[in-house]
């Protein structure tokens, strides 16, 4: 009986992957092909901009969702604290934008309120995901609130049926707005069973990586530049993002440019995971971040469109300034250090980017200002508690120390004291590099090049000498 | 245990065998199946353990072998760790260490 189903399951595996584009065109309602240019490239903010809305019209439809306009606070207490490692007339002034507050309780809900809302104009009868975080239960409140149906996929368990605490109470909130939770064991193949939904029910793919998933973050860095403006009558310095699939920093950059803040600077940040492997059953349970983490944003920057649509909207590189790393430990230790000293109990994975602005405030000078832009919620599962506890279970040695020293998937070392806060910088050179190995530079045409100087972020010279 | 057609029920099944995975997957991960876990409600009774059909919340029909009776949420905010009390108490000391009590 078993062997019969697999046999069958496995037949099923490969005429669905041979079927990809189909499912996909189907489900996203785009043409993408329509954008391709010949050669390597696409027509990108052409893309954007016929599958995108205006940021009036963006605001509006996240409004009436109770998304969007979320507090921008200045963190005292935190600036105070890292002002006390820096040099005299340094010690940049740290805003956190509260993105808990959205509906859902994280910046997601601005994707998901854009998919969610095309999908409903489109005609679907419901909506499908896949993600283990919480784009999860912001396109399942969202849905719910339209009346769609939703299908969230997740990678849940390692072979031992165990799940991440935080993986578990993702799937919890989702189905308390009425989703449809499939859970799976490691594996890329998360993708066919993807598919597999999208073809069976013929449900919209509200991909984080559409027009949509990206055109809904831009209110975000529009409200920053915005709020900047009237209450400290300039732009800020910098902006730091928690940097995984691109689209929270593609989304943010866009918005604040469209604001009009084009001199401040797109700083990406990601939680160090280098040496777990994403596909290792093993490793899975290993990690303290499900996401935010560089398991996701080195290859989402270096190679876009490995994503779930042919064109990703969500491209990085092209926006990036710095991109930084900050170790499991410092993330956990200034988590708890919002609780204690601003009274924020928030959930750990969205304070990367709070982690890293520490660090980096010690070296702007006191007048200049850095926005963090995200947080998220917090609560069972996704916490700092039960994540150090399922840590601890797991084998992981917690120490204090030189955070980054510490080796992921083997210890966590949090900071001796707020002065060891650091983070590790990613020469963009490098990813730069990288980003070209999946290009084929034989013979690229004027087009192309264009396209490649867009898509690294450089100049016409600074591209020959990566060709 | 005979469970009752109606009930809510989470089931398991392969999706994939060890010899019928992705090619590139890491060792660890190719030496074991894919499975799926999926909730609803049972379609037919059904004994613990054995294969039977549900229907999901959103209406899908799925088959698998039933692991669980009216599943529970276990995930909480785990055991006491000591290493968060070290932190609160570095970060109090650097931030009012130094100034007395007042």
């Amino acid at each position: 009986m078993t062997c019969m189903v697999v046999s069958q399951m496995s037949k099923t595996y490969h005429e669905i992957m041979n079927d990809k584009r189909r499912i996909m065109k189907e489900s996203v309602g785009i043409d993408y092909e329509g954008y391709e240019f010949e050669g390597i490239g696409f027509d990108y903010e052409k893309m954007m901009s016929d599958q995108g809305y205006p940021i009036s019209k963006i605001r509006d439809i996240q409004r009436k969702n109770m998304v969007g306009d979320t507090p921008l606070i200045e963190l005292h207490n935190l600036t105070k604290y890292a002002r006390k490692y820096a040099k005299k007339g340094y010690g940049a002034r740290i805003f956190l934008k509260d993105e808990a507050a959205n509906l859902s309780g994280s910046y997601k809900a601005r994707r998901a309120a854009l998919s969610v809302y095309k999908a409903k104009e489109l005609g679907y009868k419901g909506v499908i995901a896949a993600t283990s975080g919480n784009y999860g239960a912001a396109v399942a409140a969202l849905a719910a609130k339209e009346g769609l149906k939703c299908i969230i996929v997740q990678e849940t368990f390692d072979s031992n049926n165990v799940s991440q605490p935080e993986i578990l109470e993702k799937a919890r909130k989702c189905e308390s707005y009425g989703a449809e939770v499939v859970q799976l064991s490691v594996g890329p193949e998360l993708f066919y069973t993807f598919l597999k939904l999208l073809d069976e029910t013929k449900y919209f793919n509200a991909s984080l990586y559409s027009p949509y998933g990206v055109n809904g973050v831009e209110t975000l860095g529009f409200e920053i530049a915005e709020e900047m403006m009237n209450k400290e009558g300039k732009y800020p310095e910098a902006v730091i993002v928690t940097n995984a699939g691109g689209g929270n920093l593609t989304g943010t950059a866009r918005g604040l440019k469209r604001a009009g803040a084009s001199k401040t600077r797109i700083i990406g940040c990601s939680v160090d995971l280098y040496g777990l492997h994403m596909a290792s059953d093993k490793d899975f349970n290993r990690k303290s971040f499900t996401t935010g983490h560089t398991g996701f944003g080195i290859p989402f920057t270096t190679f876009p469109d490995r994503s779930d649509v042919p064109r990703s909207a969500a491209r990085p590189l092209r926006y990036m300034d710095r991109y930084l790393t900050m170790n499991q430990g410092s993330v956990f230790f200034i988590t708890e250090t919002l609780a204690l000293l601003e009274g924020m109990e928030r959930g750990p994975a969205g304070n990367t980017s709070l982690a890293a602005a520490f660090a980096l405030a010690k070296e702007m000078k006191e007048d200049e200002i850095i926005v963090v832009q995200e947080t998220e919620y917090t609560g069972a599962g996704k916490h700092i508690q039960p994540q150090l506890s399922f840590a601890k279970k797991n084998g992981i040695e917690l120490l204090f120390g030189n955070p980054l020293e510490e080796k992921p998937g083997t210890n966590i070392i949090f900071p001796e004291n707020g002065s060891y806060i650091a983070y590790k910088e990613i020469d963009l050179g490098i990813l730069r590099t990288s980003y070209m190995k999946h290009i084929d530079t034989g013979s690229l045409s004027e087009q192309d090049k264009e396209f490649l100087m867009q898509e690294l972020g450089v100049d016409r010279k600074t591209l020959l000498e990566y060709i | 245990m005979l469970i009752d057609k109606g009930t809510f029920v989470r089931i398991r099944r392969t999706l994939l065998q060890p010899s019928e995975r992705a090619e590139n997957l890491p060792e660890d991960t190719k030496n074991v199946p894919l499975k799926m876990w999926v909730k609803g409600r049972l379609l037919e009774e059904s004994e613990l353990f054995d294969y039977a059909h549900i229907e999901t919340v959103t209406g899908r029909k799925e088959y698998g072998r039933v692991k669980e009776v009216e599943p529970p949420y276990k995930h909480g905010f785990g055991d006491y760790v000591e290493e968060i009390m070290t932190i609160r108490q570095i970060v109090l000391n650097d931030m009012y260490g130094g100034e007395s009590d007042e």
